[in-house]
């Protein structure tokens, strides 16, 4: 029903270009998070999308119209924005009703939709309150709602809940998850929180200075990155990377050597690769196997212990090669302890020196 | 101990500093209140109540005329000023084009302009548009040619300065707003109306104060392009009180007239003072 099609699209500001020949195919009714470190082109993205910012190149079209040269309100969008922007002299209603009255609505339809929007974010108990009056997460709610009663095609959240403390967030993260299924919306979600990420998006979008470093289910992009980038930003704490040379190569599985301990023979092939190449092999603290039995294995002295109660983080190092590994909550593991590490050969990951990963 | 020390520091320092604000304004208010003989005798009390003075400024003097001269003026320049300056501002803390900064510079440039150096230009072009005036309407309105033209010019002196001030008070409304205003649906000329307007009213009646005071103190054109005693603004009427005899500096009534032009001055400014600057986007963002 509003399929969102981004084609070669380039933002330049001034000499600098930050969204290059971004193409990108939004499916209807999804929920896409954009994710990305600051400066990356994201908050750009979504604004080109809701008409804020012009397009030096390339189309967008939302519905299979081209939308380029069509002002915010006929894009039948709605955009929530981090600092909330509520307008401070109108009460919550107001807020709520404002697009409707300008969109010259009965009486009766306004004061329908905007009740059922507060009954859906809770809200109905301060509709007459200014939004000085509310808290954090109740100006967030309002935010919402004020999209909502527009009934658009394409919701575009940006950073949505990262004023909110801690707890807030979790809530609301759960919140939107649920409202994406009750109002069947295309929902656009900047954020640099890969965890929302994670949480709540059908499909992730990994920007990189301006171009699509990867696009695919939140497990995809976690199991299979397609390049260093995306393995490091997904994930938390972040996959470790040692640096290691190919050994030698076969059909199916390549043999990487690990520090000079031991050797290992991942099941991934790349065809531009060769025996001598430094590679980078990845694998996630998750994975790690703690004196236990594996593939390939590494000892190492415990510099950190990070006990959380469901896993503990051991922080290692040898030769400069820093490396985490979890283990249970209740190790009895202290610092100074040495430690043998396993790697589970299927659990590994293959990069090259330009970054792009092994298949 | 230190802190009694402190504490009696503190206030004597801030008594100084009152005493110093306050006591001409409060010799002003005795002097005025005082008959012809009593102004002469220096006293911290007055002796005598006595509305003599007041008396013959509002009913025997034609101070109210010049009062309300001085309140047409300042209304006009004010509305006009605040109005040209609001939209002015918009596009300059908005609109992106080309040379902006530099207009900003210049605007800052020209309200550096001392009054006395245009003065000889500006009396010349007031002969030409007494002229033209002249020429269009008849003799029954020509009393508010100079009134028109004092209009004028402080529009003209004012709006550099009104534009400054709400340029800057405008670049601090946040962008969101008014990108959630556009998402919506509103035009521009809609945000101005709706958004902008009363988030900015704390800020256009601070402006409007200040722009009000600079008019109803302005002595240099008022003077020079007023002829007749009808058309005299506030401060020109009190320098032309004359007492009953060559040699007599009307005090009391000098006095009496000061504190009647002061008075509305410090009444709005203590009734607004609450709302100027404070809570210009109070809720509407994160904090």
């Amino acid at each position: 029903m509003a399929d969102i099609n981004i084609n070669t699209v380039n933002k330049y500001f001034g000499d600098v270009h930050v969204i290059k020949d971004v193409s990108l195919d939004i499916k209807s009714q999804s929920f896409t998070v954009l994710v990305g470190p600051s400066g990356c082109g994201k908050s750009t993205m979504l604004r080109m999308i809701a008409g804020l910012e012009d397009i030096n190149s390339g189309t967008i079209s939302i519905d299979g119209q081209v939308v380029n040269d069509l002002p915010p309100k006929q894009r039948n969008i709605a955009m929530v924005f981090q600092s909330y922007a509520l307008y401070p002299h109108m009460t919550v209603f107001d807020n709520m009703a404002f697009g409707l009255k300008l969109e010259k609505r009965s009486k009766d339809e306004i004061n329908e939709r905007v009740n059922e929007a507060a009954r859906i974010l809770q809200i109905e108990d301060y509709l007459q309150r200014k939004p000085k009056q509310l808290s954090g997460g109740q100006r967030q709610r309002v935010a919402i709602g004020r999209a909502i009663t527009r009934k658009p095609k394409v919701f575009l959240f940006d950073e949505p809940l990262s004023n909110l403390d801690a707890a807030l967030r979790v809530q609301m993260r759960v919140e939107l998850a649920k409202l994406h299924n009750e109002l069947e919306a295309t929902m656009i979600y900047v954020t640099h929180d890969q965890t929302e990420a994670m949480t709540l998006a059908d499909d992730i979008v990994v920007l990189d200075t301006g171009i699509v470093s990867q696009k695919g289910s939140p497990l995809e992009l976690y199991d299979k990155p397609n390049n260093m980038f995306v393995g490091g930003f997904i994930g938390s704490p972040k996959m470790n990377f040692i640096s290691s040379k190919i050994l030698s190569k076969s059909s199916d599985a390549t043999e990487v050597d690990i520090m000079g301990m031991s050797k290992i023979s991942i099941p991934k092939m790349s065809a531009s690769s060769s025996e001598g190449d430094s590679v980078s092999l990845g694998i996630r603290p998750e994975h790690l196997v703690v004196n236990g039995d594996s593939d390939g294995s590494w000892e190492s002295k415990v510099f950190v212990v990070e006990k959380l109660g469901d896993v503990t983080y051991l922080y290692l190092e040898k030769d400069g090669e820093p490396l985490v590994a979890e283990t249970e909550g209740h190790s009895e593991i202290k610092v100074g302890d040495t430690v043998k590490v396993g790697f589970p050969a299927g659990r590994c990951q293959l990069f090259d020196s330009s970054g792009q990963a092994f298949k | 101990m230190n802190k009694v020390y402190d504490k009696i520091f503190k206030y004597s320092l801030q008594m100084i500093v009152i005493i110093f604000c306050v006591f001409p304004f409060y010799y002003s208010v005795m002097t005025s209140l005082e008959g012809s003989s009593a102004v002469f005798e220096p006293n911290f009390f007055p002796t005598e109540i006595n509305p003599k003075n007041y008396n013959y400024l509002l009913f025997e003097h034609n101070f109210p005329q010049t009062i309300l001269n001085s309140l047409f003026v300042a209304t006009v320049t004010v509305s006009i000023s605040i109005t040209i300056s609001y939209f002015a501002a918009w596009s300059l803390s908005r609109v992106n084009f080309k040379g902006r900064s530099m207009f900003l510079f210049v605007i800052l440039a020209i309200s550096m302009f001392p009054q006395i150096a245009v003065l000889t230009g500006m009396y010349q072009l007031f002969l030409n548009f007494k002229d033209f005036y002249f020429n269009i309407f008849d003799l029954r309105v020509k009393g508010v040619t100079s009134l028109l033209w004092l209009c004028f010019t402080y529009t003209m002196f004012n709006i550099p300065f009104t534009v400054w001030v709400l340029t800057t008070f405008m670049k601090g409304v946040p962008k969101e707003i008014e990108e959630a205003a556009i998402v919506d649906g509103a035009s521009s000329f809609l945000i101005l109306r709706k958004i902008f307007l009363p988030i900015m009213t704390p800020a256009i009646f601070t402006t409007a104060i200040m722009a009000m005071i600079a008019v109803w103190n302005e002595f240099l054109f008022a003077l020079t392009f007023t002829a007749t005693n009808s058309d005299r603004t506030i401060t020109v009427g009190i320098a032309l009180i004359n007492g009953t005899i060559e040699y007599e500096v009307p005090w009391g009534s000098i006095m009496a007239a000061s504190v009647i032009v002061t008075v509305p001055l410090v009444i709005i400014t203590l009734l607004l003072q609450g709302r100027i600057m404070s809570g210009l986007t109070a809720g509407s963002i994160k904090g």
